[in-house]
């Protein structure tokens, strides 16, 4: 990333939202850890541990905005990428419990002992190797993407049909992890860590730490989005969501461009799913489950579509009300209110938050657009999508 | 003249002694004797007296032995008496079958081994074999060709010659066949008779027997053998393809029934509808309803509650559909990603409303009895709730086709699919259409639920299990043509339910996932696309 393409796709949004994210960061784990048990501005660690899962959140929305918001491909299985980024940091964990597990065997997983395995299975190998491990959360979601999405777009399976088949592709592997004999822990997933990089994963610090480290991640997801979307790269993915059998006419190769925005998506979901796993101490198949995705795709829709700072907030907002309303006694009604998001969003905001805050606030301004600042004007970019999508 | 006196004479002295049996409890006879030995507590006391009893030729003996099957017969090892809980809790003294109040303390069951429950079974097969109901005849010649004892085969042979009811001779041949096979000194030729009508016979017990009589046996008869065991094993290898093929049209008309709904929608409107399981799952609740107030009301109707629940959730999850169509997804044309957030968001809310007003559990639908129970074909059982089921949805699927061919809004429908824009302009009310084709799907998938909640179960979540494979099944069979839906489904029933014994149930769905996925890059708009200018717009 060169200087120049980082101070184009910067603008005074982008700026501020990488200022509150970096700000975040430092503070909440700051006073957790220096502010005295008790003290009003003392964030508890629960709260460290809640806050950090919302930014993962965000990575993830990140992802999904960038082929969606950018490019128009609605993937309904990114959940599967967030959860197989969640499963290689998990297999790390796992072996870094080494014989303190319930077994005590130095080598092999509780549960494989359980199941009276006597040695691991290869694909566990170099899984104690924290680079390795480091490596399969890119090199698996990319590698399942890149596979997937090679099939899929040169075959020109396009709108409600390449949704679907996400959405096929992560139930198949919802009931694959499901099963003990894959080797994965079946339905209870990985859990019961003990620590990661010789920190325990339950202390104060290591907390603080990974929330710090789930900030710093979200704001390079969010200057890598930024640059792609502001690049000319962008504004042909732009140029595809809006009328792809034009742009294959004008003599884009349509497929390259968005198996690229694809793996590269999948990529940043998997280091979503493997920051999170740390923070909630567990992962199991349920991961995978379709509607998760789907659920992943609605707070893109909520912050607003093609805005990546809207993405980010769409995740942050609609978890926070669902951590809100699932723990008061308004919990059987959370569904009814997911529900109604989904529906109300669609139908009145189809722009989303942010996407309707600029939209209004655009006229007002009323400045002319200077050229190179022009992606302001790209922010509300969601035009209507065309009946061919 | 003389020989009716002696006749009759017989009759009399026979009809005392039973009277004295019945009516002189003090008096002990063979029989009572025989009774009494249950109450040693010893094996061969038991066999003893279970040859015993069997020969007597007392009304009792029957029950006895049936009691001592079924562990309801016990015995008081003090006083020596024997008792029998009969089926409807009631006691009775073993050896005069007069009425007891109440079982004595110490009477334990009678027990037995392994040994002596075939003892029990070929006496009760003894017992039965010369019963006036050719059913029980049956039955009692298939537990003797199960034990093949030796000490049945004047009977069977004695049963056979006079046999007339067809079935019964059968299983009389088998069960005679069976006893000649294990017969140490039977010749060879009667031997290989007996395979042959073994062999006949085809089914997992045949093989068995086969299998466990091959040693020991004459060269000939055992070569006989071998080729019996290799026949019907390969006859047995056919019909469990058959039974695959028939689980397989039988998922497949379960997946034919929820996706067909999907297809009308999807294929006319473009529409995907992630809600759609969700009204096959309001179908299956209004079916819980009907039974519920048929059951309070008026019972004696329960098996017209289907008949009574298919329209009314044809007109519930129609009504339903025409109403999301009308409010939420009009406003959505020409965004089809938009109204599959919406209709998802739609299904949560639907899942949790009937999750309030029900309750998360199951609800309890009953088969009316017309479609429970089942029949043998061959070496396959097939339910009859299944069978019904593929028949409706064949049903379903014709009405549906008649109705697309030859109704106008069926010809409405098919001209909007082709093109919106010119059927339009041709005057026809697209939105109209529109709305009546969504309820049209919805109905249908409503009927889906009548259906299903005869084979799954009625819980919120019905609807979740099967949108997946709904939509698989349309993606497959392609949209704009319902026979595309028909391949489609039952191609994806039935190639699930041969991967099955192969790959195990998991493994088997997601091969049949992954399948489809790679299906999609060779003909991405499915097996039945339609061509032509429509295609693209």
């Amino acid at each position: 990333m060169t200087p120049h393409m980082l101070t184009r796709s910067l603008d005074r949004s982008a700026t501020t939202f990488i200022l509150v994210v970096a700000a975040l960061g430092v503070l909440i784990p700051l006073s957790n850890l220096l502010l005295p048990q008790g003290s009003a501005l003392q964030v508890p660690t629960y709260l460290v541990a809640l806050w950090g899962k919302y930014v993962c959140y965000a990575i993830l929305a990140l992802a999904i905005d960038l082929i969606w918001g950018y490019c128009g491909i609605l993937s309904l299985g990114h959940g599967a990428f967030f959860a197989l980024g969640g499963y290689a940091m998990g297999m790390y964990l796992m072996r870094q419990i080494g014989s303190r597990g319930v077994y005590g065997n130095p080598i092999l997983p509780d549960f494989m002992v359980f199941l009276n395995w006597d040695k691991l299975p290869w694909y566990w190998y170099g899984f104690d190797m924290f680079p390795f491990a480091v490596l399969m959360v890119l090199v698996v979601p990319g590698l399942l993407a890149f596979c997937f999405g090679w099939l899929a777009f040169r075959s020109r399976v396009t709108g409600v049909y390449l949704s679907i088949i996400t959405q096929a592709m992560t139930y198949a592997l919802l009931l694959a992890f499901f099963r003990n004999d894959f080797g994965f822990g079946g339905n209870n997933g990985l859990t019961d860590f003990k620590d990661i990089l010789g920190f325990n994963v339950q202390a104060d610090g290591t907390r603080a730490a990974l929330f710090l480290l789930s900030c710093l991640a979200l704001i390079v997801a969010f200057l890598i989005c930024r640059a792609i979307v502001t690049s000319k790269l962008g504004k042909v993915l732009i140029a595809i969501r809006d009328a792809e059998s034009r742009t294959r006419f004008l003599g884009y190769r349509v497929e390259s461009y968005k198996l690229f925005v694809f793996t590269l998506s999948a990529c940043m979901a998997g280091v979503a799913g493997a920051l999170y796993v740390p923070q909630v101490g567990i992962i199991n198949p349920s991961e995978f489950a379709p509607g998760n995705s789907i659920e992943a795709v609605i707070w893109v829709a909520v912050g607003g579509r093609g805005t990546l700072i809207g993405a980010a907030l769409g995740a942050v907002v609609v978890n926070y009300a669902k951590t809100f309303f699932t723990s008061g006694p308004l919990a059987p009604y959370w569904l009814f209110m997911l529900g109604a998001l989904f529906i109300l969003v669609t139908l009145l905001l189809p722009k989303g938050l942010v996407g309707t805050f600029n939209a209004w606030w655009q006229p007002w301004k009323a400045q002319p657009v200077s050229p190179i600042a022009g992606s302001a004007a790209r922010e509300d970019g969601v035009s209507e999508p065309n009946p061919a999508e | 003249m003389f020989g009716y006196c002696l006749d009759r004479f017989r009759a009399l002295i026979l009809s005392v002694f039973l009277i004295a049996a019945f009516a002189l409890p003090a008096f002990a006879g063979p029989f009572e004797d025989a009774v009494a030995k249950f109450a040693n507590d010893e094996f061969s006391d038991t066999e003893e007296a279970i040859g015993a009893i069997a020969v007597s030729g007392n009304p009792l003996a029957f029950p006895i032995i049936s009691a001592l099957q079924d562990g309801r017969l016990s015995a008081d090892p003090d006083s020596k008496k024997v008792f029998i809980t009969q089926a409807d809790d009631k006691i009775i003294d073993a050896a005069t079958g007069a009425a007891v109040d109440k079982l004595p303390d110490n009477a334990a069951a009678v027990r037995l081994n392994n040994r002596l429950r075939r003892t029990v079974e070929a006496a009760l097969g003894g017992l039965t074999l010369l019963s006036p109901d050719p059913a029980k005849r049956v039955a009692a010649a298939q537990s003797v060709f199960k034990s093949h004892e030796e000490a049945a085969l004047p009977v069977i042979e004695g049963a056979l010659a006079k046999e007339t009811d067809k079935a019964a001779k059968q299983a009389f041949a088998e069960a005679r066949a069976a006893i000649i096979l294990f017969k140490s000194d039977a010749s060879d030729n009667d031997k290989l008779e007996a395979v042959a009508v073994i062999k006949e016979r085809g089914d997992q017990e045949a093989l068995a027997l086969l299998t466990s009589a091959a040693s020991d046996q004459p060269p000939l008869v055992a070569k006989a053998i071998a080729g019996g065991i290799s026949s019907i094993q390969s006859n047995l290898a056919m019909w469990s393809m058959v039974q695959n093929a028939w689980y397989g049209l039988s998922l497949g008309s379960v997946l034919l029934l929820a996706a067909i709904g999907l297809a009308i929608t999807f294929g006319v409107m473009g529409v995907i509808n992630m809600a759609h399981g969700e009204m096959v799952m309001l179908g299956a609740y209004t079916t819980f309803v009907v039974q519920e107030v048929i059951r309070t009301r008026y019972p004696a109707m329960f098996d017209y509650s289907l008949l009574i629940a298919v329209p009314l959730a044809f007109l519930v999850a129609g009504a339903i559909g025409v109403l999301i169509e009308r409010s939420i997804i009009r406003f959505l044309y020409g965004r089809p990603l938009e109204t599959l957030l919406a209709t998802w968001g739609l299904s949560l809310v639907l899942q949790q409303a009937v999750r309030t007003a029900f309750g998360p559990t199951n609800r309890e639908v009953g088969n009316p009895s017309w479609m429970s129970g089942a029949f043998e074909l061959g070496q396959i059982t097939i339910t009859y709730n299944r069978l019904w089921i593929l028949c409706f949805t064949l049903a379903v699927f014709a009405i549906l086709l008649a109705m697309l061919r030859y109704t106008a809004l069926g010809l409405e429908m098919r001209a909007v699919t082709q093109n919106r824009r010119m059927a339009a302009s041709m005057g026809i009310a697209t939105s109209r259409v529109d709305a009546l084709t969504f309820g049209l799907g919805s109905g249908i998938a409503g009927i889906a639920g009548v259906a299903l909640s005869q084979i799954d179960n009625v819980s919120p979540n019905l609807g979740q299990s099967y949108i997946i494979d709904s939509f698989m099944v349309v993606v497959f069979g392609g949209v704009g043509n319902l026979w595309g839906t028909l391949v489609g489904a039952f191609t994806l029933g039935i190639a699930n339910k041969f991967l099955e014994p192969v790959a195990g149930a998991v493994l088997g769905k997601i091969a049949i996932l992954v399948l489809i996925i790679l299906f999609i890059q060779k003909r991405p708009r499915g097996l039945f696309a339609l061509k032509g200018r429509a295609v693209e717009a």
